[in-house]
């Protein structure tokens, strides 16, 4: 009877165990109609990724180069700001300005320490003018402080809006007690500002006492993926979450999304950070991943390219290897699904001129993902 | 006068070392803890398993203990191509990640000691220092 008792208590334990899982469950595909293409090798840790057409494109490798690969073929562009390589932070994302056909304008988020003090360093944005294979006029739009020598949680992802703006994130930084929360202080927030780096007048917290004006959003962790939705003109995020919370966000004004006061997750250690998964005033995850799945880099699929991917919304899979395609039905996401399965850490996917999906491979690349004729 | 000159001396000594003495196994343990908080364990995970097949396990690694030097040059450089640690093959990309000779000593430290390891000898932000990169060729 004892050991019965104890059996029904291990059943219950191991279904709660279970339930803790946030649907819908990962699929793996029963029937692949797609293969992919190395497009270029030989980069250790690609990570940010911007087509200027259909054979020429940008890629950062974290460790400090921008590479142009033009028909397959990858050259080195010199110019770029200094970088403070630690951790996590390295060269992260590059993005085209609206109008880079015209004025050849990039923009770059990346770990630095302008200050020349030894203190650490802290995200930066700057753009620079791309000159065939040279970087010129390289101008510091925005940079965090105070410097840290933590080594986690950079960001960082660049978006524009069809308004004139440019949006980046920045992590917290590994001071999750004090950053994400404070409006004046930087890091775990996601950023507005004008493509000449001024700060709109109607952010949300211009005029607001101490706040650090060029945010946008705040209470995030770590967002390494962001994306424009093809029809509302919405920034989509993804972000980190701590051990299980990795989360999806529709960034808005002024909305503070949480982080670390609420949060489906737990510390690595498997304590917890919190008991709280909601409270007023914050914003609760559009979609949120137990167990995490490390998710890196963002993209709609807007083309006719594949069989019925169009309006999917595809994401990085750095834990565990794979793009995941999730599909989205009244708002709400009904399927995930493994694309690529085992292909490598996916540091970032985007939606090339041509429709098709790319995807930057830690280890391998870039990749593009071919459908079987 | 003796009294005085006997404690000028040992105020002096003590000065001294505690200046230029590094700081001891323990000490450097603790330190490296909190490095491995930092900069490891997202990976390498808190209790040193790693993920099979993906990321290393560092706690009863044989690749570790028998490759210190190695081991030590993967973190000031970073690793990259295979490595058979368990009898089972990892075939990734770990960064250099920016630390110190004597962060990368302190991290060490904490590895080798940690989780059921145990490491006699002391890592040194010197010995870090003298590592070549030639060692992972």
């Amino acid at each position: 009877m004892k050991r019965f008792i104890s059996l029904v208590f291990c059943s219950i334990f191991f279904t709660i165990g279970c339930a803790q899982d946030n649907p819908p469950q990962i699929e793996t595909p029963t029937e692949i109609n797609y293969s992919y293409e190395t497009v270029v090798e030989g980069i250790d840790i690609p990570w940010g990724l911007a087509f200027i057409q259909k054979n020429d494109f940008l890629v950062t490798e974290k460790s400090g180069i921008l590479y142009r690969v033009r028909n397959g073929e990858k050259s080195t562009i010199t110019g770029i700001p200094a970088i403070y390589s630690r951790g996590q932070g390295g060269l992260l994302d590059v993005a085209l300005h609206p109008d880079f056909d015209t004025n050849s304008i990039i923009y770059m988020t990346l770990s630095a320490n302008t200050e020349g003090d030894d203190l650490g360093g802290n995200t930066a944005l700057y753009s620079a003018k791309l000159n065939d294979l040279n970087l010129e006029d390289v101008s510091l739009l925005y940079k965090a402080t105070p410097n840290t020598k933590k080594g986690q949680h950079w960001g960082s992802r660049i978006v524009f809006d069809k308004q004139g703006h440019v949006y980046f994130s920045i992590g917290d930084r590994g001071n999750r007690d004090e950053n994400p929360q404070d409006l004046t202080r930087d890091g775990g927030k996601v950023y507005r500002l004008n493509l000449d780096g001024s700060i709109p007048s109607d952010n949300p917290f211009v005029g607001k006492d101490g706040a650090k004006e060029a945010v946008f959003s705040y209470g995030h962790r770590n967002p390494q993926g962001m994306t424009i939705h093809p029809k509302t003109g919405q920034v989509w995020e993804n972000e980190h979450g701590p051990q299980g919370g990795d989360e999806i966000n529709i960034i808005q004004s002024g909305v503070n999304y949480g982080w670390p006061v609420i949060t489906y997750g737990i510390n690595y250690s498997g304590t917890p950070i919190t008991d709280k998964t909601d409270m007023p005033n914050m914003a609760q995850p559009y979609y949120y991943w137990v167990p995490s799945i490390g998710p890196s880099g963002m993209a709609f699929s807007t083309s006719d390219v594949y069989q019925d991917w169009k309006d999917d919304l595809f994401v990085g899979s750095l834990k565990f290897e794979y793009l995941e395609r999730l599909v989205i039905k009244n708002d709400k996401v009904v399927k995930r699904e493994k694309v690529l399965d085992k292909i490598g850490r996916v540091r970032n996917v985007i939606e090339g001129p041509d429709g098709h999906l790319y995807i930057a491979v830690e280890g391998k690349g870039i990749l593009k993902i071919v459908p079987n004729k | 006068m003796k009294t005085f000159l006997v404690c000028y001396f040992i105020v002096l000594w003590l000065s001294i070392t505690g200046l230029f003495a590094d700081k001891t196994k323990e000490e450097s343990i603790n330190d490296g803890q909190e490095i491995y908080q930092d900069f490891c364990v997202q990976c390498h995970l808190a209790n040193g398993t790693g993920v099979s097949g993906v990321f290393p396990p560092l706690k009863a690694s044989d690749y570790l203990f028998e490759n210190i030097e190695k081991s030590i040059a993967g973190v000031k450089y970073g690793l990259r191509g295979e490595i058979v640690v368990n009898d089972e093959t990892y075939d990734g990309v770990m960064t250099a990640q920016g630390l110190d000779n004597e962060e990368i000593a302190d991290v060490m430290n904490y590895i080798l000691n940690n989780w059921g390891n145990r490491y006699e000898n002391q890592i040194t932000p010197m010995q870090v220092n003298e590592i070549p990169k030639s060692v992972l060729e």
